[in-house]
């Protein structure tokens, strides 16, 4: 899970040079330029992939602003929900 | 509900813009008043474009001798299915299925575009003359931006194939455009505009609400309420007035009523930095930042946009409408990547 949401974020966010590293915990909304098209398309992309439901009241900035904390997220989700997994 | 209007006309080349089958006849003639057609269309701030079956360079060079080829957004002419080309054009465009027009001839096409996209109308074009006298085809409003509609999507073609050939990151690409990103109190002369957007933009509007010339005047004048209204520059030329805001004002707290943004702005970031201005705003004036939502089905845009300008849930009212709240601790600085100017004074309301 962990590298497929990495691939996600590097291939759609093209504020990182290629070779400028981010470490699992650094805020990638803070850390470049972030817009909500690209948000929008996380959310997305977590939903197919993960088969979760992202509700409105999930949309909290602290729910995806790092890897981290994307995959805390999509973890507890999956429990909730009892999904199986991917 | 009435069907939305429709904001681009896709139309077939052989026995539709033309009679004859160019392949076949290069004497090909165009069909009665098309000219006229294209062009009242394109006044009212209706585009066209083309999914036709033909060569594309002998087509285009077909429609620059008939005068007519600069109409044409995104022209797909080539041997994919129909169905892929208004797929393509409506992606370009950014626009919903249910606001494009199919026009064929040959049913068979008309049914394979409908099979795919229950939502785009399909015409068979020997209706093409009433066209003009369609009500989904009357905008209610045409405004100085809706004549310059074309203009301003040529301008993003150029951004765009720009951006393809940009390789680096993102920002450095936005940094080059030298964007301005104007940010003003809306006046008499804008109302029309306002009225317009909250009519085309459905997927990027936050509450779904519309609001008439009258009563944002009014909501103008009452001394409660500002109406913001954003222009967009970039060195290929102005985007027209591309945002709205609408914020009520109380001593303790702005509520954002309404936000909204054309779609043809959205990869530029705008939309998070106008919340980062109001942001910045309210904090100097020690108000509270608040803003309604309501999830129409077809604006998650918007919200994902508040999330990322770090706004929460506050409350569930019972019409549907999510009361959200923006902490205002963690403020970023205004981007740098363009520059914002702004004449609003906050000191009055």
């Amino acid at each position: 899970m962990r590298a497929k949401i990495r691939s996600v974020i590097e291939n759609n966010l093209n504020v990182f040079d290629s070779d400028v590293e981010f470490s699992d915990d650094d805020n990638i909304f803070r850390k470049g330029f972030v817009d909500s098209l690209f948000a929008v398309q996380l959310l997305d992309y977590l939903e197919q992939e993960f088969r979760i439901k992202i509700s409105s009241q999930d949309l909290n900035i602290d729910n995806f602003y790092s890897v981290n904390r994307i995959i805390s997220f999509v973890e507890e989700k999956r429990r909730q929900d009892g999904g199986t997994s991917a | 509900m009435s069907d939305p209007g429709i904001k681009c006309v896709v139309w077939d080349l052989d026995n539709t813009i033309w009679d004859g089958v160019l392949l076949e006849d290069v004497t090909v003639r165009l069909k009665p008043r098309i000219p006229e057609i294209l062009e009242a269309l394109d006044r009212r701030g209706i585009l066209h474009s083309i999914a036709s079956r033909n060569d594309y360079d002998h087509a285009m060079a077909k429609l620059r001798e008939f005068g007519i080829a600069e109409y044409f957004l995104y022209p797909e002419i080539g041997w994919d299915a129909k169905s892929i080309a208004v797929d393509r054009i409506k992606q370009n465009i950014n626009i919903g299925y249910d606001t494009l027009l199919f026009v064929d001839d040959q049913p068979f096409e008309r049914d394979e575009v409908a099979s795919t996209h229950s939502e785009v109308w399909c015409l068979d074009s020997r209706h093409y003359l009433d066209l003009l006298d369609h009500p989904r085809l009357q905008p209610k409003y045409v405004s100085r931006d809706s004549a310059l509609r074309r203009r301003m999507y040529l301008d993003d073609i150029a951004r765009d194939k720009e951006r393809k050939e940009f390789v680096g990151p993102k920002e450095s690409f936005l940094r080059q455009l030298d964007i301005v990103f104007e940010i003003t109190e809306a006046e008499e002369s804008d109302l029309v505009r306002a009225e317009e957007l909250t009519y085309r933009t459905n997927q990027l509007n936050a509450t779904g609400e519309k609001y008439t010339v009258e009563s944002l005047d009014a909501l103008r004048q009452d001394g409660r309420h500002k109406i913001l209204i954003c222009e967009l520059t970039d060195k290929y030329g102005s985007y027209g007035k591309i945002g709205l805001a609408l914020l009520e004002l109380s001593p303790e707290s702005w509520k954002l009523k309404l936000l909204l943004f054309s779609c043809r702005v959205l990869s530029t970031g705008v939309g998070t930095v106008l919340l980062t201005y109001l942001r910045h705003a309210a904090r100097e004036k020690g108000v509270r930042l608040l803003a309604d939502f309501r999830d129409t089905g077809r604006n998650r845009m918007m919200r994902a946009a508040y999330m990322v300008a770090g706004f929460t849930e506050k409350e569930h009212g019972n019409d549907g409408t999510v009361l959200l709240e923006n902490d205002l601790t963690h403020t970023p600085p205004m981007p740098d990547y363009l520059k914002t100017v702004s004449n609003v004074d906050w000191r009055r309301g």
